[in-house]
């Protein structure tokens, strides 16, 4: 408000403002901005969709970060200002539909409009004459438009008569059951839960927090709710194309083992395919990727086994090279630490460095760079497994001081220069990536969803028209007038006034007979 | 035959249904410039309505038809017209022969889906030739598909079988609806761009200079209804690919209904653009010129998710295979 309006009463301005709010060019507006809001978000990296991305992005571009994170532009779906649009539209919408579902009560109950003065100004109308009384032809023109579903209401020579009624239902639905799908979301994301755990072939998982590797939840989620189930995964398949152009695409993906549902129960197998989860207890777990963990061992300086088993390396591209990190904390003299590469079919390019030419495990190589000191791991921090922390580590090094390279194969073994140890690739085992979650009362937002569509296609297939007939008697004849109006643009009205006045005419013979 | 001969097939199909929609808007082209040259038919009255002694006044706004006698104009039309359905089957044969190469639905990358997306597109715009005359989308629906097949074999791979990802009934539902929708989408945009030519050209041209093929067009009042009732069918067949299936089907394949992949976001987008135009047709001050320029934003933002984040984005939609 400028300096020299006169002030709004309070009363007043909350009424001007709640009537913008939910007017149509606010609600369109706001949809708008919406859209608008909604675009920042596929371009800058999500810290919910991709983590690693947004990792990336702020090594990369240091000045902009901060900037960046105090906009909320690195989780624009929960960010106050994308929040503030949605609810606003909410609100608007909720706005809307509370006082045109109270007109739309109104107007079911009421009888069709009256019949207007003139017909000739209405879109479509037509006239004739005809020697029958004025009931009559209002009678028959009544058992017409009964038939086509009209509700019609006859008084004083004039028929009015109105249908397509659903169209105005079927809007409020769709809008009712919009704000129906935001709540369940939004309530499903506060009861929910979802985490990631790497599974290697011949272990096991239980749910229980600590042994996710990544888990997030809803406000109102407890941990104590996890279901008991622990699940063995004995082999994972992973197939893929052989020849062809698409040489080396995925082509079938399935994990397999037993489950027990809670603890005591009898095993039972299970296999979780992509696209195929397993199901227990309202908790689905789904095969989201798959990859090599290499079983090696490392022996110390004193010759004492300190590492054994298959540590996970991550794909990093369709050929699946991948990276990973082994830390061996109990190793004397000093702790050791390896950071490389798996490559599942190596083949050695041009330029004498290795890669993998295939995802499939046909010619496995083990590239490792080996560190010795401290890995960092006393301070109490907590650290990735799959990050090497090289703050206190001295890296080894090979013939004319560069870095030491090994190459291994699976049953190779090779020796730490100084006598620091040995490591050895013993075999390889694959690992299934999985996804555990929970979503109760997803079918809420499913079923408005399914509801909302039925709405939108009869708020926009359903034609609400009204028809008019009026019938007075002049020299001894009847003159009749039909009108028709269609509030959607589009009918073929001149057509369907035309078939209305020919129904009436030809009702001429039945009168004929009668007389 | 083998699966490699209908891959030969479908490829060859594909190549000659380019070149007959080429043709096609040739014609069309050149239909448009005959055209020129002629005066706007006088408005053809409705038939009758109503025999014997009634008396019906018809107010909805006539639609012009092309001048009477078969002149140039005409020919090139109908040729052009003939075109595009010899084109329209010929992409049928080649989505077909591609399904039988790959032994699946034809709609698993980049390539499948725009050929298939066309077809549907020019389906929709031959139904429409059927029922509601709609010829005069011929040079823009020719035209649009000329470019995008020349683009599709930028992205073409040769058929093959699916990744472990789209091994889903869920992907005859969710890809073939958007696809529909997309087709549909595509027939509407193009009646709302030849709308805001003809509306600007009828508040801009005088009565009397009105000479030559657009004003042998129906009404831009006609074009918008056209417009509006291509959207009214596109917008739930979106709703129901983008907001309905790809929820489930994700829900399935990846745990969560919805994530805000990259790929999710545009179809959002892409849904209230499209929402916005439906409103804004009903809004005063939005109506006409500006809802029009939405739907075209809209389908700008479905192009946009199919090529830009296809190609340049990340995230889980990435089956262009490319």
């Amino acid at each position: 408000m400028s300096a020299g309006a006169p002030a709004l009463p309070a009363r007043q301005f909350l009424r001007w403002a709640w009537r913008q709010l939910t007017s149509m060019r606010t609600a369109l507006l706001l949809l708008l901005l919406l859209a608008v809001a909604a675009v920042p978000g596929s371009f800058i990296p999500q810290s919910k969709v991709d983590p690693l991305a947004v990792a990336t992005f702020t090594d990369r571009h240091p000045t902009l970060t901060p900037v960046f994170d105090r906009l909320g532009l690195f989780s624009v779906y929960s960010s106050p200002w994308f929040s503030a649009v949605y609810l606003l539209l909410m609100i608007s919408l909720i706005g809307c539909i509370i006082p045109r579902t109270a007109v739309y009560l109104r107007a079911f109950q009421a009888r069709p409009p009256p019949a207007p003065r003139n017909f000739d100004r209405l879109p479509a109308s037509a006239s004739f004459v005809t020697d029958r009384p004025v009931a009559d032809i209002l009678g028959s023109a009544r058992q017409v438009l009964q038939a086509e579903r009209y509700r019609v209401d006859v008084d004083d020579g004039t028929l009015r008569a109105q249908k397509g009624y659903l169209r105005e239902a079927g809007n409020l639905l769709f809008h009712s059951c919009l704000v129906v799908v935001l709540i369940g979301v939004a309530v499903g994301s506060l009861v929910g839960y979802t985490g990631g755990v790497i599974v290697t072939e011949g272990e096991g998982f239980s749910n229980t927090l600590t042994q996710y590797d990544e888990f997030s939840a809803g406000g109102l989620f407890d941990a104590t709710d996890l279901p008991p189930f622990s699940l063995q995964l004995d082999s994972l398949r992973a197939d893929f194309q052989l020849d062809g152009p698409q040489r080396g695409a995925p082509r079938f993906f399935s994990a397999s083992g037993d489950y027990t549902a809670r603890p005591g129960d009898d095993p039972t197998p299970f296999e979780i395919q992509v696209n195929y989860p397993l199901k227990i207890d309202g908790t689905s777990i789904f095969l989201v990727g798959q990859g090599y963990a290499p079983v090696v061992s490392v022996r110390d300086g004193d010759g004492d086994l300190v590492y054994s088993g298959a540590v996970p390396f991550l794909p990093a591209d369709a050929s699946y090279t991948s990276n990973g990190v082994i830390k061996a904390p109990d190793a004397e003299p000093a702790q050791l630490g390896f950071e490389g590469f798996f490559l599942p079919t190596a083949v050695v390019g041009a330029d004498g460095v290795p890669f993998s030419a295939f995802p499939a495990a046909a010619e496995p190589v083990l590239g490792l760079f080996a560190f010795r000191g401290d890995l960092g791991l006393d301070d109490g921090r907590p650290q990735s497994v799959y990050v090497l922390v090289r703050d206190r580590l001295r890296q080894f090094t090979g013939d004319e001081g560069k870095p030491l390279r090994l190459l291994l194969q699976p049953g190779d073994s090779a020796s730490l220069p100084g006598g620091y140890g040995t490591i050895s690739f013993d075999g390889l085992r694959q690992f299934a990536k999985f996804q555990i979650s929970a979503s109760p009362g997803n079918s809420v937002p499913l079923v408005a969803g399914v509801l909302a569509i039925a709405g939108l296609v009869m708020s926009l297939t359903i034609r609400p028209r009204r028809v008019w007939v009026r019938a007075r008697v002049e020299d001894g004849q009847t003159v009749v007038g039909v009108a028709r109006l269609d509030r959607m643009s589009g009918a073929d009205l001149g057509n369907d006034v035309a078939t209305l006045v020919g129904s009436l005419q030809t009702d001429d013979k039945p009168r004929q007979r009668i007389s | 035959m083998s699966t490699q001969d209908w891959a030969t097939l479908s490829n060859q199909a594909v190549a000659a249904a380019t070149v007959v929609f080429a043709l096609g808007c040739l014609a069309h082209l050149a239909e448009w410039a005959f055209g020129r040259r002629v005066d706007a038919a006088a408005p053809v009255p409705e038939p009758a309505m109503v025999a014997a002694d009634g008396v019906v006044t018809q107010r909805s706004p006539a639609t012009p038809r092309p001048a009477a006698g078969p002149d140039r104009s005409d020919l090139l039309g109908r040729a052009g017209l003939s075109l595009t359905v010899l084109a329209f089957l010929l992409l049928l044969g080649g989505v077909s022969a591609r399904g039988l190469a790959a032994q699946r639905v034809p709609w698993g990358n980049m390539y499948e889906f725009a050929t298939t997306g066309l077809l549907v597109a020019t389906g929709v715009y031959l139904v429409l030739v059927r029922v509601a005359g709609v010829q005069w989308l011929g040079p823009i629906i020719t035209g649009f598909c000329v470019v995008v097949l020349g683009l599709a074999f930028l992205v073409y791979v040769p058929a093959g079988p699916l990744v472990p990802a789209l091994h889903s009934y869920w992907l005859v539902l969710h890809v073939s609806a958007a696809a529909i929708a997309g087709g549909a989408f595509a027939v509407g945009a193009g009646a709302s761009a030849v709308y805001l030519v003809k509306s600007r050209a009828e508040q801009r041209t005088s009565l009397d200079a009105r000479r030559g093929y657009l004003w042998r067009l129906p009404s831009s009042a006609a074009m918008d209804r056209l417009a509006y009732r291509v959207h009214a069918f596109a917008f739930p067949v979106w709703t129901f690919a983008a907001l309905i299936a790809g929820p489930i089907w994700a829900q399935y394949a990846w745990g969560r209904y919805w994530g805000w992949d990259p790929k999710e976001v545009w179809a959002f987008i892409t849904w209230v653009v499209y929402a916005g135009y439906l409103h804004a047709r009903a809004t005063a001050g939005w109506r006409g010129r500006t809802a029009a320029m939405l739907a075209l934003v809209g389908f700008a933002t479905f192009l946009f998710n199919f090529v830009g984040i296809n190609l340049f984005g990340s995230g889980l939609h990435s089956y262009a295979g490319v």
